[in-house]
């Protein structure tokens, strides 16, 4: 078995910023999305306070498309950390009127639920949302900060972005301003995965081998259900599969795997030829939608 | 694992990007999909080659002025470290930029082109390069396809830039130069055919090579309390732990301490990291440690060891480099951020701006406008407990926050 293949020097730098956020704002909460990186933010909130239990609640943004072990798995967590949890629902943002389901074959969740957690951010009166966003994921987060000051509407202006030196953030805000906070931003996938292992990290059930109904679209293998709009040629059919980030079954693609322990996965990311991006099909829609989407809010 | 950070410098069209874009490429850093967008793009643009420099442009507006003007972070790892570099514009008016992506790293990569060898520009980045105190300099002479491949080129080029160490590098610092061809990869990750007369180490051995032991591991022990943990349940009643990060030095269980600036002196009781009891704690580690008395400690407190000197500064002498757009001058008011620490501080002399063109002070400028730097006297509301900068990095820096708008509008290096 390998070891030591995670730099512990990444752990003691977000554990700081973690201290950091507890210590500079009022109403900080950890987005949770059921995700490998949000629970490695769990974990990292458990030792940063221990023997105090985790001082942030989760919030989790439900667009309705989950896989259902996420859902399953986050009750579980909740449990066990004894943490918090907030859940607010993209199907009442619909409901009141404030946004429009999309429609067509490409049809998601995803952009939606910016409106859902600026929602959140106001009616809870958040001062700062932990994100468990990564820099090596997309050209745009690479100049992400730590702390990053987003206004009263939720938007990310690259141009104030404050600088950051010799890790001293700055939390200062004014009434209405909150900031995303990203403590993770250092670490690449394959760092989460190799933290996962070396702190035995439990996580949800389909980032391992399993057969699932999928259908083939764009040359990506999409989860079939009752979520996804697909046409009368688009027939499901069964595969060994696992997915390597999640998010809405709506988009989140799955790569085929026979991966049924973590080696194995972490072995198939070492070797394989596709970022883990790539299997984000909300990104495809064009070169700089990360960008796009982050201006107006999103995490 | 251990981490080895690095800041790049160059000019514009140096081959920054392409440097960077080799180094991710020849370690096999780069994932399929990624490569091929990159391939289609340069088609697009007509190149007959595959642009590397493409895999780090960023944002929009950088990719319609075909620049780039932030810091951008970017990340691989070989089987002995994981690289963490920070890709910051070299053109004087993102000095700031140069000096964020500095203040993290342990290494700086300063491109020459060697057709061009050393400019004004490359003076301005081994100066920062220095006053940030930056002990491993690469010099990577690139372009050297363009150069005939003449090792008088690289020799005269590696005369002019020692010329300048003297002056303005200090001691203990360390020069390497390494002659590149980019684009092609020549030295960076494999020996270049076409350089035989360099037998040296390529770029990425030197850098798999650098020793990455925290400078401050030696210097005096501080420990400036970030929170206080207080369960306040049954099992841990009477727990009080300090929570934070050791900044220089290190601290082990039983050890003496004194707490700042209450000079109550102590014991350590224990040192926790999450469920793990430790003996040891090394500079740049997360942990909580107790103390044998109850002491009143709050966040921005520090403790140091016993045995260790400190200095109370109610008034400071700093270079800053100004980040702001709006000019800073004698008078204004400021929050000063030392560590966790946050303590009104007013400038009451502005000793001068240095002449970023010919490296000289210029006594007569007396008002700060972004990227400027310049000395400057700090008057403070209460005292911190600062190092002089060039004895301790972590614990002699700090940063100046607008009262009214908040943002960053200065770092500073304790002189
Ligand atoms: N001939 C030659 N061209 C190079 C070399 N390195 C980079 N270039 C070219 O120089 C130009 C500028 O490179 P780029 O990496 O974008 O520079 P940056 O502005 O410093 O990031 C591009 O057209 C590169 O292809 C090299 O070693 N030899």
């Amino acid at each position: 078995m390998k070891k030591n293949l995670f730099p512990r020097e990444l752990e003691h730098e977000a554990i700081y910023i973690l201290r950091e956020v507890a210590a500079q704002f009022e109403k900080p909460a950890i987005l949770f999305s059921g995700g490998k990186d949000s629970i490695t933010l769990v974990r990292l909130a458990q030792k940063a306070f221990h023997p105090v239990r985790i001082p942030f609640p989760l919030l989790h943004i439900d667009t309705g498309h989950n896989f259902p072990e996420t859902i399953e798995f986050r009750d579980w967590l909740v449990k066990e950390t004894g943490a918090e949890l907030i859940v607010r629902y993209v199907q009442d943002t619909i409901d009141q009127g404030k946004v429009q389901e999309e429609t067509g074959k490409y049809a998601s969740r995803n952009v939606l639920q910016t409106q859902t957690l600026l929602d959140a951010i106001n009616e809870l009166k958040l001062d700062a949302c932990i994100g468990g966003a990564r820099r090596d994921e997309e050209k745009a987060r690479a100049k992400e900060r730590v702390f990053s000051i987003r206004d009263a509407f939720g938007q990310w202006d690259s141009k104030k972005q404050r600088p950051e030196l010799f890790g001293m953030l700055n939390g200062k805000i004014a009434v209405g301003e909150n900031v995303r906070v990203f403590p993770i931003s250092n670490w690449t996938e394959l760092d989460v995965w190799n933290y996962i292992r070396e702190e035995k990290l439990d996580i949800p059930s389909i980032y391992f081998s399993h057969e699932r109904e999928i259908i083939e679209r764009d040359g990506l293998y999409w989860p079939y259900s009752d979520y996804l709009n697909t046409s009368a040629e688009e027939i499901p059919f069964k595969k060994k599969v696992r997915f390597r980030t999640v998010g809405d079954m709506t988009c989140t693609a799955a790569v085929l795997s026979e991966a049924g322990m973590l080696d194995q996965v972490i072995d198939e990311i070492l070797s394989a030829t596709i970022s883990e991006r790539g299997a984000r099909i909300d990104d495809k829609r064009s070169e700089a939608a990360m960008e796009s989407r982050k201006k107006e809010g999103y995490f | 694992m251990d981490i080895l950070r690095i800041t790049t410098a160059g000019s514009v069209d140096d081959g920054k990007s392409t440097l960077i874009g080799r180094l991710l490429y020849d370690t096999r850093s780069i994932t399929r999909d990624k490569l091929e967008a990159i391939e289609a793009a340069s088609k697009r643009k007509g190149f007959d080659f595959t642009d590397l420099s493409l895999l780090t442009d960023g944002l929009i507006a950088e990719r319609e002025q075909g620049i780039t003007i932030d810091v951008a972070h970017i990340y691989f790892s070989t089987s002995t470290r994981k690289y963490i570099i920070a890709d910051s514009p070299g053109h004087v008016e993102y000095t700031r930029n140069m000096i964020t992506g500095a203040s993290n790293a342990s290494v700086s990569l300063i491109l020459i082109d060697a057709r061009k060898g050393v400019i004004e520009q490359t003076k301005r980045h081994f100066y920062i390069a220095s006053l940030l105190r930056i002990k491993h300099v690469v010099v990577c002479i690139n372009k050297m396809d363009l150069a005939g491949f003449d090792q008088k080129v690289f020799e005269n080029i590696k005369r002019d830039f020692e010329a300048m160490v003297v002056k303005v590098g200090f001691e203990g610092q360390e020069v390497k130069f390494i002659p590149l061809a980019a684009r092609e990869g020549d030295n960076i990750v494999f020996s270049s055919v076409k350089m035989p007369w360099y037998k040296d180490e390529t770029l990425l051995e030197f850098l798999e090579n650098i020793s990455v032991a925290a400078d401050n591991i030696n210097a005096p022990a501080r420990f400036p309390v970030q929170y206080v943990v207080r369960p306040h349940t049954d099992e841990f009643h009477d727990f009080r732990g300090y929570a934070g990060k050791v900044e220089s030095g290190s601290f082990a269980k039983g050890e003496e301490v004194m707490v700042l600036p209450s000079l109550r002196s102590s014991k350590i009781k224990s040192i926790h990291n999450y469920t793990e009891e430790k003996e040891e704690v090394l500079a740049k580690e997360s942990v909580v440690i107790t103390l044998d008395d109850e002491a009143d400690i709050s966040r921005g407190n520090m403790l140091i060891k016993c045995t260790d000197g400190f200095t109370q500064l109610t008034g400071l002498n700093a270079t800053i480099c100004w980040m702001d757009e709006s000019p800073g001058a004698e008078g204004k008011i400021f929050f000063l951020q030392h560590g966790p620490n946050r303590v009104k501080a007013k400038i009451t002399t502005v000793g001068g701006i240095l002449d970023i063109h010919s490296l000289e002070t210029n006594t007569d400028k007396k008002v700060f406008q972004l990227n400027d730097i310049g000395d400057i006297v700090l008057k403070l509301a209460k005292p911190v407990f600062a190092d002089l900068y060039v004895s301790n990095t972590a614990n002699g820096s700090f940063i100046l926050i607008d009262e009214f708008n908040n943002n960053t509008v200065a770092v500073g290096f304790v002189r």
